[in-house]
This record gives structure tokens, sequence and C-alpha cells, in this order.
């Protein structure tokens, strides 16, 4: 590796394009460090698959674009992570499971296809929770990701987070200035809060969802990982616009929202919503929060108390229709037209299907998806998933009566720092409780990002939230930044792998 | 409500997963578990609430009716769409022989 | 008197009762959710997208054209119109649907109630009109197409109708015997391809009807119903109907109960029998599909809908009848194919304007023309007639020379079986075969003449009252024309003559 290898690796986004822009270095030199890094970091299980060639061919375009002088785009030079829920044309994508392994699609993401567009090179597939369904990245077909952070004292491996957490990991451990991510109900926050890293779930609709595999269409939004608000903040504007392959997608123009950067909430309101104070929450995590009142009062805005009646219900709410929707989503991998197929002797269609699916789904997956069937079928729709989306709109008016007194809302990301692999194992309940204060904003749509506050007594990153008003991610950036500027959070994991 | 070894097995039946007497055993308490937490929806006052529809205010876009407008979903791609289909014949899926 | 239709059986009369759900492919030439052609007899999976093929982070994205057509639809059949509808997954594993759900719409559909009218036909047993009630129409997308005879042990899966928008038009129970059913399919397929919103066409699957039957006592409360899924003929929708309900009434007879089943018609046998791959499919967990918004109708769309719907078989029918005084039988003769009333109605503009007369005042000779005389010269010459020939403007220019008198109705059809073969102009035919009437007096005049002088007998006669003797004098002088003269002019000259 030679010298600047490991000062390049070291760089983010907004670095690696103007130094590439600048002359300071060239994209396939920033290409090939991170090549090697992802090369020397196999232990953390980050990717499912590399893709070298992928990252130093979109390099080397933009190297002969600034030969000519040509414009190198928002992401012109910088290499980044690809979680692998997104189809990427020619490049297998499995989202974690063994039904879609071998799976190369013939088209790619709309989002992908952005990045692309937008100069980036991809330095491989991200290992994920399977379907995207887990919060702690032990529900993939192709192992664990190991967070690179460790207790202090301790050699356990720890979490990552879920279901994005071969990005936190990889973007935490430097092997990807960024990365992208996906957030259905937490999972791009929640990882991020775990790894200490910046990551932001856009207003729903504002990132097409073409060619995402989807796990809940209602709520899967993608979003940029990144180490800096102001990273994140132009690879969303790469990421985001209007798609017409998506009739979800928002008919809004992406806002300069890196142009618009700044830190000075003078005349700002934030609110503190008062439900999220709630038993098991962590002491260190309740301390950062009270931090992170000062910081932004600091930073001249007017904290507020605010209610949000309804928030005990959110995580149920979405227990019922994330697995629904989950359910029907899920019903294409049958072994028909791609990905695994099972077929015991003498078996008919119906008999495939059950082997198949039972074969090539894992359990996080399949209880879900029976949970989803169970709540949808006759007799019990109205008590659950009607119900639940009822509550679902009572959550969405809590933050629309809440908006009414404040511009945006701070809370923790998670109820604690992160945890143990297999410590959370023997009970989905307790595991989906990780999400408690990730999925309100979910549910309502909202724009919400998770930017590193401090580490706790074991040295593990902990995560303040934003979350905006629908279409307000600039207003969530800049609160971000603010606490940004003021946690000055420069702890990193001690490289171990 | 709570589900029995029965019910778990017909719900398996009909998202076509196939699960051994164990893994039914298992689920149950599992589902059991995730069921009952759910059930405090139930305490909510929804009268007159609607479901939610739209997440974020929008309107449901419609498409010109034009063949093949947009590359990524016009048809003429056999060969694509073939192309990751475990038994593909004759420009046909092939799948285990059914009987209407 | 027609006798109201009922199965004999051995406890009594049983009537039927028919309820009809009716898929009608959307005409559009894209797919409901893809950009995918709906062209019919391509190559397998050839026009197939990767939204059609349920590929992974797929997404539908609903066609404008299929939501007028299913709007125009309705309001064809004096529906409500639901400015808000939503689609709705219905889930069930088969290998014809790549999704796992098909996307349709149960809990608000595009359309809510609507009718429509069958006409008495004692010939067919339809003692008096009836009007059907329509319970709903909806918007869906199309299974793909499974083939089992290609392969020993595999069934084989083409996508090409994946996704092609089919409307399903649900009525009441409200039809009492085959024959009704049978005329209902009939005037929903003449009004959906008035409307233009399908064509109708039930070879290609462009119609077809599950068919809902159940029986019981006159009086008593709906049986148990069966469902006959995919016929596709109106013929079939009768022997269904005719079929199950016999079976039926021997099951009942027999100490049996009906079983609220789906079943599949033999064509060959004409019976029906339980379909086996749907029987647990009862639970579709219908829930809205998340990657779709609910559909909300702008009033202006609605109102472009509304004025882009054409004349509709009722009222044309009755404006044949009213405006242009023809007989019921030739008005619904006329009206009752797209492709009848549009050329009547083209023949009738030229016809018209060539004679500088009223449609009203020719409909009647042009109605007669088109639905007797035309297709008698055409279906007389059988393969020598070119179809191309049989234009407005050339069956208009017979049609008028006839109307002047210029031409008989016998040359009328010697004309037009020479244009029919050759193509040539009527006009010049007429000229040059020597298809003509004579109108020329002093012609006539002279034949008469000749006549009066060789019949100075039967003058005697005529004149003497024996008034029956007029046709003899117009017989000989119309054979000393050969057939060419003009009737109306020997009448008046022979009435001259003869005093």
């Amino acid at each position: 590796m030679p010298k600047t290898a490991n000062k390049l690796t070291n760089l983010g986004v907004k670095d690696i394009r103007d130094g590439v822009a600048g002359g300071d270095f060239t994209a396939r030199e920033v290409a090939e460090a991170f090549n090697a890094a992802v090369a020397e970091a196999a232990a953390l299980n980050a990717f499912i698959i590399t893709t070298p060639d992928h990252a130093l061919a979109a390099a080397d375009a933009v190297d002969a674009k600034r030969a000519k002088g040509e414009d190198l785009g928002k992401m012109g030079g910088v290499p980044i992570g690809m979680k692998d829920l997104f189809a990427t044309r020619g490049v297998q994508t499995t989202a974690a499971s063994h039904i879609l392994e071998g799976f190369t699609p013939q088209y790619e993401s709309t989002v992908s296809q952005n990045l692309w567009d937008a100069g980036a090179g991809m330095l491989g597939k991200l290992n994920l929770d399977q379907f995207a369904m887990g919060s702690s990245n032990e529900t993939s077909y192709f192992g664990n990701v190991n967070s690179p952070w460790r207790k202090e004292g301790s050699n356990a491996a720890m979490s990552p987070g879920g279901s994005s957490g071969g990005s936190s990991a990889a973007v935490a451990a430097r092997i990807a200035p960024a990365a992208t991510g996906t957030d259905t109900g937490g999972s791009i926050r929640q990882p991020a809060a775990f790894a200490g890293i910046t990551g932001i779930k856009p207003t729903y609709g504002r990132c097409s969802r073409w060619g995402v595999v989807a796990f809940a269409s209602s709520l899967d939004q993608a979003g940029p990982m990144a180490r800096t608000v102001e990273d994140c903040a132009i690879m969303l504007e790469a990421m985001a616009g209007f798609d017409p392959k998506d009739a979800t997608s928002l008919k809004m123009d992406v806002p300069a929202w890196e142009a618009g950067l700044s830190a000075d909430l003078k005349d700002k309101r934030i609110g503190i919503p008062r439900e999220y104070r709630m038993e098991g929450t962590d002491e260190e995590i309740l301390k950062s929060w009270e931090q992170g009142k000062e910081w932004l009062r600091d930073a001249g805005a007017e904290i507020v108390d605010v209610s949000l009646p309804h928030t005990k219900y959110a995580l149920p709410a979405y227990y019922i229709v994330a697995p629904a929707e989950a359910s029907s989503n899920l019903a294409r991998y049958d072994g028909v037209r791609y990905g695994l197929r099972d077929l015991p002797d003498g078996a008919g269609l119906q008999d495939m299907y059950a082997a198949t699916r039972a074969e090539g789904f894992g359990d996080e997956v399949k209880r879900r998806i029976l949970i989803g069937t169970y709540v949808l079928s006759a007799g019990f729709y109205d008590a659950y998933y009607n119900q639940a989306q009822k509550v679902r709109t009572l959550v969405s008016r809590d933050f629309a009566e809440a908006f009414g007194q404040c511009d945006a809302i701070l809370a923790p990301t998670t109820p604690t720092a992160s945890f143990p692999l297999g410590s959370l194992n023997d009970d989905p309940l307790t595991m989906y409780l990780n999400d408690v204060f990730a999925v309100p904003a979910s549910l309502a749509g909202l724009p919400a990002m998770s930017v590193p506050a401090t580490v706790n007594a074991d040295g593990l990153p902990l995560g303040l939230q934003i979350v905006g008003k629908p279409f307000d991610e600039q207003g969530v950036l800049n609160a971000g930044l603010a606490i940004q500027q003021r946690a000055n959070f420069t702890a990193k994991p001690e490289k171990w792998w | 409500m709570s589900v029995d070894k029965a019910t778990v097995a017909k719900i398996a039946s009909l998202a076509r997963i196939k699960m051994g007497d164990e893994e039914l055993e298992r689920m149950v308490p599992e589902l059991n578990g995730i069921l009952d937490w759910v059930e405090q929806l139930g305490e909510v006052d929804c009268s007159g609430v609607e479901p939610m529809t739209a997440v974020i205010e929008n309107h449901l876009r419609l498409r010109d009716d034009v063949v093949d407008a947009i590359p990524e979903t016009a048809g003429g791609r056999r060969e694509d769409v073939l192309a990751n289909a475990p038994a593909a014949e004759h420009g046909f899926f092939g799948v285990p022989k059914v009987i209407e | 008197m027609v006798s109201t239709y009922r199965i004999q059986g051995a406890t009594g009369e049983w009537e039927v009762v028919i309820g009809l759900e009716v898929h009608a492919q959307v005409t559009s030439k894209a797919k409901l959710f893809s950009g995918a052609s709906t062209a019919f007899g391509a190559e397998p999976n050839t026009q197939v997208s990767l939204v059609d093929a349920a590929m992974p982070g797929m997404l539908p994205v609903p066609n404008a054209e299929c939501i007028r057509q299913a709007v125009r639809t309705g309001m064809a059949i004096e529906a409500q119109i639901n400015k808000y509808s939503r689609f709705d997954r219905k889930n069930y594993f088969y290998a014809d649907l790549p999704q796992g759900y098909q996307i349709s719409q149960l809990y608000h559909p595009i359309v809510g109630e609507g009718q429509l009218l069958i006409e008495a036909d004692e010939k067919a047993g339809i003692a008096e009109d009836k009007v059907i009630g329509i319970e709903r129409i909806h918007v869906e997308q199309d299974a793909g197409k499974l083939m089992h005879d290609q392969h020993p042990t595999m069934s084989y899966v083409d996508l090409n109708r994946s996704g092609v928008a089919l409307m399903e038009i649900v009525s009441k129970p409200d039809m009492r015997s085959p024959a009704e059913a049978g005329a209902y399919v009939r005037k929903l397929r003449s009004i959906l391809r008035y409307v233009g919103s399908c064509d109708g066409n039930m070879e290609e699957g462009s119609m077809r009807a599950d068919v809902n039957v159940s029986v019981r006592k006159p009086g008593e409360e709906f049986g148990t119903r069966t469902e006959t899924k995919n016929v596709n003929s109106v013929r079939f929708v009768m022997q269904v109907i005719e079929y199950e309900a016999n079976r039926q009434v021997d099951v009942l007879e027999n100490g049996g109960t009906i079983d609220q089943e789906t079943r599949l018609f033999d064509p060959n046998t004409g019976t029906t029998r339980t379909m086996r791959s749907k029987e647990d499919a009862h639970d579709y967990r219908y829930f809205p599909d998340p990657d779709l918004l609910p559909l909300e109708l702008e009033d202006e769309f609605l109102e472009e809908c509304r004025a882009s719907l054409p004349e509709l078989p009722d009222a044309k029918r009755a404006r044949y009848e009213t405006e242009l005084g023809l007989t019921p039988y030739n008005a619904r003769e006329l009206t009752a194919e797209v492709e009848t009333f549009g050329r009547f109605e083209t023949l009738l503009a030229a016809t018209a304007a060539k004679i500088g007369k009223p449609e009203a005042k020719v409909a009647t000779q042009v109605a007669n023309w088109a639905l007797s005389v035309a297709p008698g010269v055409m279906k007389s010459l059988g393969d020598e007639a070119d179809p191309a020939n049989a234009t407005a403007e050339a069956q208009a220019s017979i049609l008028a020379m006839q109307d002047k008198g210029e031409i008989s109705g016998g040359q009328a059809k010697e004309i037009y079986e020479i244009v029919l073969k050759t193509g040539r102009d009527p006009e010049e035919v007429a000229d040059t075969e020597g298809l003509k009437q004579v109108s020329d007096t002093g012609a006539i005049e002279a034949a008469i003449d000749d006549i009066i002088a060789n019949n100075a007998d039967k003058v005697e006669e005529y004149r003497g009252g024996k008034d029956k003797l007029f046709g003899f004098f117009v017989g000989q002088t119309m054979k000393a024309m050969q057939g060419k003269a003009n009737p109306a002019v020997v009448n008046q000259i022979l009435k001259d003559k003869l005093g």
C-alpha cells in the first residue's frame, strides 16, 4: 500500500471529492487505497462481495473527465459501499438471503444509478440483516457483521446494528468513506448510532425505491451513511430525486442541501418529546440527550417540551404493518423466475414453493412472514392491520401537532449502546425494542438523522436523533451539524482486523 | 388472541413455508410473545380515525399509455427476464407439472 | 306467452339464480403497471418487463388509459364513479402469478353500482325487457398463462399476459335463465365495444366470465353457489348454467349439499368439475397495495371521460326508430354491433348527400339495402367479391340512381355484383352495361302505341271497367322495353293513353 493510502482512507466524501477535483490525488489512488483497505478487513465480514474493478473503472472515468476539464459530478471520485439490498446490474444482489444467492440483476436500482451518474464507484455489496429484517446484523445468510468497535478491555464481537450493519461497520472502520443504507424502522439510524457515524433517512419518497429489494413498501427509504453531516448532505443530493418508475416518488426538486448547511439555529425551536423518557433507557443515553439540548441551545435554538402521546404504540403498530407488507412483498421469492429452487423428488408446484422458501429464508424472515400472514388472514385484518394503520395515523398526527410548536425534534437514537453479538438472540421482542425511538419517524415518513454524540463508559458510541418536518431535510441536517460541531466526536475504533 | 401449533401450521402453509414439527413447536411461543405484545394496540381509541393510506401527502401519478416508454420497465427483453431462471426452456419458465 | 325458465326436478320446480363476473381486457397499448405491450399472439415471454416478471425491487406505476377506460365503461352503464379508489393486493401462490399477489381492487373499486338492460326476445325465451343490476367494476392485473402439454413433467409459464389490465364487471345475482345470461353477456360486450374499452374478442380471451350459479325452490332463500371460472363464449356460459343447475338439482334432490367451490368447464363434454389447484386459496389476505397511493380522480378527468362517450346502443336504437323511422327489427339489427352501425351511418350520410335529401328520408331504403340487399349480393358472389370494393361511395351512388328511378332494384343488384367483382364505378357500369331504365317517353310511347294497336279487344275491356287488365299492359310494355323501362313513367303514359 502506498504511503498516502492510509491518509486517503481517513478522508470522507467531501474531502475526496474536493481533493480529486483539486488534483491533490487521483480518483484511482483513492479507489486503490479503499480497495486495499476492504481486502484487509475480511474479519469484519462487512461485504458480501467486493467489486474492486467497479471502483477502479469509475475512478478512471472520473480521472479522464478531469483531464478533459469536465464536471466530475457531486460524488466525483468517491468510492462507496452499496448495501446489498440495491439491485446492481451484473453484480450479485442477495438481500443477504440464501434464496437470492447467485441472483444477478439485469438492471440497476435508481439510487445506485444516480450515484454512478454522480461519479461514485462501488467497492462492493455490503452485508445486512436478511431482507433488512433485524437490528443487529445477525440474520444474514452470509454471517454476522462484526462491529469494528469493541468494549474497552474486551474482545467480544459487538453488533454494528442493523439492518445496515455492513454499511455502518465499513464506514466506521474507514474501509469506505460512505455507504448506502435503507431505513424501514431505524435501519440507517440505529447502526449509525452503534458505529459512531452519521446517517439520514430522508422524507418518504425522496429516494426512489425502484430496484431496492422491498421489505415494507410504505416504510422503506434509502439514505446515506457517512462520517459527517456534510458528507451525508452531499451523498443524499446525489441519491435523491423524482423517479417516474416509483409511484410513491416525490415529484420535487432536490434542494441544494450541502450549500444550505448552517449550524446557526437562531429562531429555531427544538422539541423534546416527553414520552421518549422510557423505562429501560440507558442512563448514559439520557445524559447525552441532556447534553444534546445544551448543544442546540448553544447554537441558538430554543428548547421546548412537546408531546407525542402515541409513542408507546408506534413499535407494536410497526410490528404489524411491516411484517404484513413483508409477507406479501416476499411472496415473489418462489423458485420460479430467479433465485433458489428446491424441488424435492416428486414435488408438485406448491410443494416446491414450500420447500424453496423453507430452505431459502432465515428464521427471522420466516417469523415475520408468519406474523404478517397471520395479521392479514381472514377474521384478523381489522383487529390487527387496520387498527395498526389507524394507530399509525395517530402517531403521524402527534408529529404534526408537535411541529406546530417546534421545527425539529431531538431524541436519542437508541435506548442502549451496541451489545455483543449473540446477547439478544433469545427473545425477538428485546431485539425489536432497539428501534423504539427510531420507529415513530418511520411510521410518519419523516426525515430523521442520527449523529454521533459521545462514547459511553465502555468506549462505545452513542447517537442522537433529529426528526424533522416532511421535506425539511435541511432543518435536520442543520441541527445535526450544530451537534456535530459541538460534540467534536473524534473517537474511532482501534484497528483489530 | 394466541396461536397454537395447528394455527401456526396453517399460517405456514398459507405462506408456503414448509415447517417440521420441531420448528412449529418453536414458533408457537415466539409468535405468541409478539402477538401478546402487539395486542396493546387494542387499548388505543381509534374511533373516527382513518387508517393511514399515504404516509406523506402525495397523489398517485398515472403514466401515459405508451409501449416501452422507459427502457427499464419495457418489454421485449426475454433474455433478461429468463436470465436468472432455475429452469428456462424454449423461452418459457419451467415449473413442476400443474394439474388444474 | 313465454314461460319462466325452470328446472323440473323430482320434488318440483327449481329456479336458477345466476350472477356473472366478466373479465374484460381493457383496450390499451401498454400493460396496467408496466410499459410492456399488450399485443396478442407474441412469442412467449417477449412482452414481459422486469415489473411483470416481479423481479426484486420492481414497482407498479398505473397506466392512465386503463383508468380512463374503466371510468368510461362505468359511465356507459350509468354507474356510480368513485372519485376515490384504491388498489389492493390479493395474495396467493400460483405459477401464473409472479408477484405472489394480484393487484386488484377489493375495498374501494373505481366503479360502483350500475345497470344494464336486456331486451325482450321471445325466440330466446326472454318475455320482457329486464334491467340487470351491476354491483361494481374494478381494475386488476391479468395473470400469465400455463401450458401443460409441452413437456412430460413440466408446465411452461408464459408471462406475456401477466399485468395486462382487466376490468372485472360484477353483476348482481339478477339473472334467472341461460338465455338471460347470454343476453347479458352479449349486451355487455356490445356496450364495451361501443365505448371502445374492450375489443370483446372472446376467442383471444379478451372477455371471460366467471359464472356463479345456484338453485332454489321459487320464493325461497338463495342456495349455495358454485363459481365456474374462465368461460370464454356466450354459448359456453349458457351451457355451464344449464349443466350446473341440473347438477345441483340432482345433488340436492338426492339429499346432498352444494359446496361453495370453484369449478372448471370442459367445452368438449359440456360439463363442469371441481378445480383442484385453487382448493386451498380461500384466504387471499387482501390489503391496500403499499406501492400505490389512493387513486383520486379530478373533475376535469371525469368530464373528459364523459365527453368522449359515444352514443350508446339503447339510445342509438331509440333514435333509429324515432328519428330515422326504422322498424324496431331494423333498428336492433343495425345497432347490435359497432361495425354494423358504423357502416350503416357512413352509407346513410353518403347516400343522403348524394341524393340531396335529409337522412330520415332515405334511412329506410339504406337500412334495407344494408341489412338484406347488400349482404345478399355479397353472399351470392362468395369468393368472387372483393370486400374492399364495397365502399360507401359506390353503394351510395347505386342507391341514388335507384332513388332517381334511373335503375330498378334488380339492376341495382346487378350493378353491385359487377362493382364488387371489379371495383368499377357504378354509374359507368350502369351506362356501359345497359343497366339503366328507359325514362325516354318517346320510346315508351311508341311501344305503348304498338301494344294498344295490337290489343284493341283488351283496350275495349279495360275501358269497359276491367281495371285488372292494367297490369297486363304494364307487363307487355316492360316486355317490349326488355325490362329497362322506368315503371313510373310506363304507368303514367299508360294511364294517359288508356284514359
